[in-house]
Order: structure tokens, then sequence, then C-alpha cells
């Protein structure tokens, strides 16, 4: 069971701005959803390794050498709110 | 030569040897798009470079280079590949007007090969959905059927196909965004191996399952593209080294000596009349070219439609957290940042950028990795996704293709699952256990419902035996009555 306040928790932590009427929705459908996610807890897994890259890779080594692909002002280029070749951002301290 | 049916080798040998120049080429489907695409919303942004590249190609050919396999032939790509100087939306608010610096790398291969590209095509939302509907830009229609949904994510690229508003599209698919929308717009759709295909430069979603393929006519076009972006790059560490065949040189029909698995477990008694009509249909034909039938076995794919949500939900919720509103993307609009502390400026930016399936995707998958839940949830999905795959790998030594049906139904109606997440993550059902064990999937059109909607047949693969699945499919489509059928919108 996953109730507004686990929500709301849950959306802090992702930093999401949820309503509550939102918060009330997802709790709902979030609740089905992971009700529905506990039937893999009946599968037997003792001693299995967890497999996250599926198919075998070979690791690969190449030259380390500098290459400089991108300007700044390409980088910067996206930004919502700069100066000069600086971001633009909310105060942290 | 009549462009709503000529392969890419017909489009490149006609642009070589200047029977029709590549910006006639290009102005043919910029013009289908122009006229018809206000029906279905397969575009989100038009190249307003295109016939520029066109004239590029024309005056290499004229200075006698050779542009390769692909010249001239004109592309739609899925919103989620970045194109150099040309938006990038992935469908969401959050990147409305993002312009990336750079190609993502299946598309710099497309191009160095000779394609021109005619623009971005829609898909559901960060390709978060089955039915085109969570894009931020608005659904796309199915061309056979304006109140049907094409499928998704690669509804647009689908449905463009279908109509021909493109000689050929790329798609992505995390748990059957390629092959769903294919069977759902009756186009051959191609997802290659994990590995097989660079990642590098795509939008990122669930990067364990990611991986980009063909949306296009034929299974001819498909083997060709696939060869043309396939192979190891320096720029994704999970691309894979092994030797890429000359997919299309090598497709043949005769299917003696070839055995052709039917996975029990999806031969079901719940599927809808015209898909199992179709499915008999397509085992007949695959007898008839010589394959032998044989029944394999894979329970686990029971459990595959939650083990999938659980594994994208909780990579999703990691990938996207790199949306901040500072480095590109929205921005929560404020008369003075100041006024606001950081957690409330970036609450308030992924809030009002990202759409409501996204931010359910997200929240499910920060719950599950979250502390006191990761052993039970995504830690405890990787582990039976071992044994998913090790029962793969059981079955293909009994098999060298499966073969099974892509969806249970044929399209639906637009607003039909929309407003209850679990019955659409269960459309999947067929499509996600083969992202979750890597392997190669497609899906090539064989039949078609009393309704008119296209359905398609489903082929999966060992990994890296593309070539085998590429054969059937191949062979498949020269009995279907799907072959070549383009809409008329």
């Amino acid at each position: 069971m996953i109730d507004q306040k686990t929500v709301q928790h849950i959306a802090t932590l992702a930093r999401l701005y949820v309503t509550e009427s939102e918060a009330q929705e997802y709790s709902r459908q979030l609740s089905k959803i992971l009700g529905y996610f506990e039937q893999i807890s009946q599968v037997n897994t003792q001693g299995v390794e967890p497999l996250v890259t599926p198919t075998e890779i070979e690791c690969f080594w190449r030259e380390d050498v500098v290459q400089k692909e991108l300007s700044a002002e390409e980088i910067v280029a996206n930004a919502p709110e700069k100066t000069g070749h600086l971001f633009t951002v909310p105060p942290v301290v | 030569m009549d462009l709503n049916t000529a392969t890419f080798k017909d489009i490149s040998s006609a642009v070589k040897t200047k029977k029709i120049s590549s910006l006639e080429v290009s102005q043919f489907f910029l013009k289908k798009i122009k006229g018809h695409d206000s029906k279905l919303n397969s575009y989100i942004t038009i190249n307003d470079k295109v016939e520029d590249e066109a004239r590029e190609i024309d005056t290499r050919l004229s200075r006698g280079e050779d542009v390769g396999p692909l010249a001239g032939v004109p592309f739609g790509i899925k919103d989620m590949f970045c194109t150099k100087g040309l938006k990038t939306t992935a469908a969401s608010r959050i990147l409305e007007n993002f312009i990336p610096p750079y190609d993502a790398t299946v598309v710099a291969r497309l191009k160095s090969a000779g394609i021109t590209v005619l623009g971005k095509l829609n898909l559901d939302e960060f390709a978060m959905g089955s039915s085109n509907e969570t894009s931020y830009f608005g659904p796309t229609k199915n061309p056979w059927n304006l109140e049907c949904v094409p499928g998704g994510s690669s509804g647009g690229s689908a449905a463009a196909q279908a109509a021909r508003l493109s000689a050929g599209t790329l798609g992505t698919d995390t748990g059957g965004s390629i092959r769903q929308p294919a069977s759902f717009c009756g186009v051959v759709g191609v997802k290659p191996t994990y590995g097989r295909v660079s990642r590098y430069g795509i939008v990122s979603y669930a990067s364990s399952l990611d991986q980009a393929g063909p949306m296009v006519s034929c299974v001819e076009d498909a083997a060709l593209t696939l060869e043309v972006i396939s192979g190891r790059d320096e720029r994704d560490a999970t691309t894979s080294n092994h030797n890429v065949p000359a997919f299309s040189a090598n497709l043949k029909e005769d299917l003696r000596g070839v055995k052709i698995g039917l996975m029990k477990e999806y031969m079901t008694d719940g599927l809808d009349a015209d898909v199992q009509k179709t499915l008999d249909l397509a085992i007949e034909a695959a007898k008839k070219q010589g394959a032998e039938i044989v029944e394999v076995s894979v329970p686990l794919t029971a459990q595959a439609v939650p083990m999938y949500y659980l594994i994208a939900s909780s990579e999703a919720s990691s990938n996207l957290a790199r949306y901040d509103g500072i480095k590109y993307g929205y921005r929560t609009p404020s008369s003075s940042l100041a006024a606001m502390d950081l957690d409330q400026f970036y609450q308030k930016t992924r809030g009002e950028g990202f759409g409501k399936e996204v931010q359910r995707r997200i929240i499910i998958g920060t719950y599950c990795l979250s502390s006191g839940y990761y052993d039970a949830y995504y830690a405890k999905a990787c582990q039976v996704r071992r044994l998913l795959s090790e029962q793969y790998t059981q079955a293909f030594k009994q098999c060298d293709v499966i073969l099974s049906p892509v969806t249970t139904s044929p399209a639906f109606k637009i607003g039909g699952r929309i407003s209850d997440p679990l019955a659409m993550y269960l459309n999947d059902i067929f499509t996600v256990a083969t992202n979750l064990a890597g392997l190669p999937g497609m899906s090539v059109p064989y039949g078609r419902s009393s309704g008119g909607l296209p359905i398609g047949i489903q082929l999966t693969a060992a990994h890296f035996d593309e070539q085998k699945m590429l054969n059937v499919g191949y062979s498949l489509q020269q009995t279907s009555p799907e072959k070549w059928k383009v809409a008329n919108v």
C-alpha cells in the first residue's frame, strides 16, 4: 500500500512537485501497480546473481587523448538562463 | 519509379544514376508530409534544411563521390535521437526547445550513408507509453483508422511510415516500442540485440533495455539500415564488437533446415480471433517454406511485465534526474530566483516539465530504489531477469527463431486505455521479455482485422542472430497479404 503521504515523500526524493489531487491519484494507481509487481517475490532466486547488462559485452580500450568536441558557446547554448559562458542558478547557500 | 513503393536500393540506385535527383526524392516526401500530416500528427518538427541536404547529396554525386548505400533516401527520425541543429524534444515539455549540438551515432552513420532528414517524429513522452497518447505535442493517429492509436512509443515513426510520409524511419524499443507500433500500423520494425547498435545521443529512458532500430516498408530496407547503424561505437561502452554481417545481401526465403519455435506461454486462448488467424497463417506459410515447427517454453515470461516495469521505471528515475532546469530544457518561470530555495526550484521545474506518465514512472522507480525496498524490488527483478535470460538460452538450443503474436489485439481506440496505467502496461505482455533478455526481435505485417487494422507477427532470435530472424521475416514477407500496403490519408 502506498498512501498519499508516501507519494509526497517519494516525490520530494525525486524532486517532483505533486499537488494533493495528483498525490491522491498516484497513490491509487501506484498501489495497484506495486500490488501487481508483488508476484515476482514468488520466484525463487536464492543465490542468483542479478543481471543488469543483458548481453556479454567485452570491455574495450581507446587511446586516452584529449579531444575538443564542443565549444563553450555550444555547451551553454541551451541553458534557460546564462551569463556569458556561465549557467545562472538559484542561490544555494 | 513510384516512390511510394520504392525500396532503399531502388531509390539510391536511381539517385546515383541520375534518373531522379536526391532533391526530387526529398521534395516528394516533404510534399506528402505538408499535405497529409495534419491528420496524423506524426511529425513534431519538419527539417527546414532537408532540401539543402538533398542538394548537397546531388552535388557530391555530380563530383563523382560515392555517397553511400542510402544515397538520397529520406528518413524521419523518432524525436528521441539527438540531431545536430535540429530540435529534439522526446515529446516532452521539459525538452520543448532543446537543440542538440551533436548527432546521435546512429543518425551520424545514416547521414554518412547518404540519407536526408525529413524531420522528427512524434512519440510517447520520453518513450514512456504504448499508444502515443502521452506526447506533450498531442497524440498521433493510426493512418488506417484515425480513431485508433498507432501504438507506442514509436507511434509517429510507424504512422508516418505506413502512410509513406517517409521512405524510412528510426525508432527506439525499450519494451516493445518498435515492434508494437509496427504491428499496429503494418510496417516492418526491428529491435536489434542489446549492444548491436550504439545508444550514444539517444535520450535515455532505461539504459539496460533501450535499443534503436529501423521501422520501414520491407525487410530488405530493415536489413540494409541495420547494416549501416550496427557495430561498436567508442562513445557507448555497451556496444559489442561482434561482426556485422551483410544482412541485406544474405537474405534468403528458403527456410529448409530452420527450426521455428512456438512458445507455449504465448500461445494463449486469450488472443483476439483475427490475431490468432494471422498467427496460424504465418505458421502454415513458414512450414511451406520448409521450416520445422517445434514447441519451446520460457515459463518466466509470465513475470515479464512486472519485471520490466520495475526495472524500466527504476532506471528511468535515475536517468531523468539530469533534467534540472539548469544546463538545458524547461525552467519554471519565476520573477526572481532568489525567492525560491534550490529544492523548490527543482521540484517546480520538474513538476511542470514532465507529464503524468513520466512522473508516475519516476515515482515508481524512486520508490523501488529507495532504502528498504531496493532488495525486494529492483535487486529481486534483476535476479529474476537472469533466470529469464537463462530460460531463453535453453529455448534457443531447440530452435533458431521464436514466432509469436506481437500483441493480444490490433490497435485500440484513442482514449481507450489511457486512464488505467496497469491496463496499458499489460498491452506489452508479448514484447517486454525480449528486451529483458537483450534479444533481437522484429514485427512483420502479416494480417488484418475485420475492422481493417494491420496485424504483425513477432520473431525473436538468440543474441546477435539477427540474420536468422531477418531471413524468417523475409520469407514470411513473400507470402504476406500485407506486403507493401500504403495507407491513404
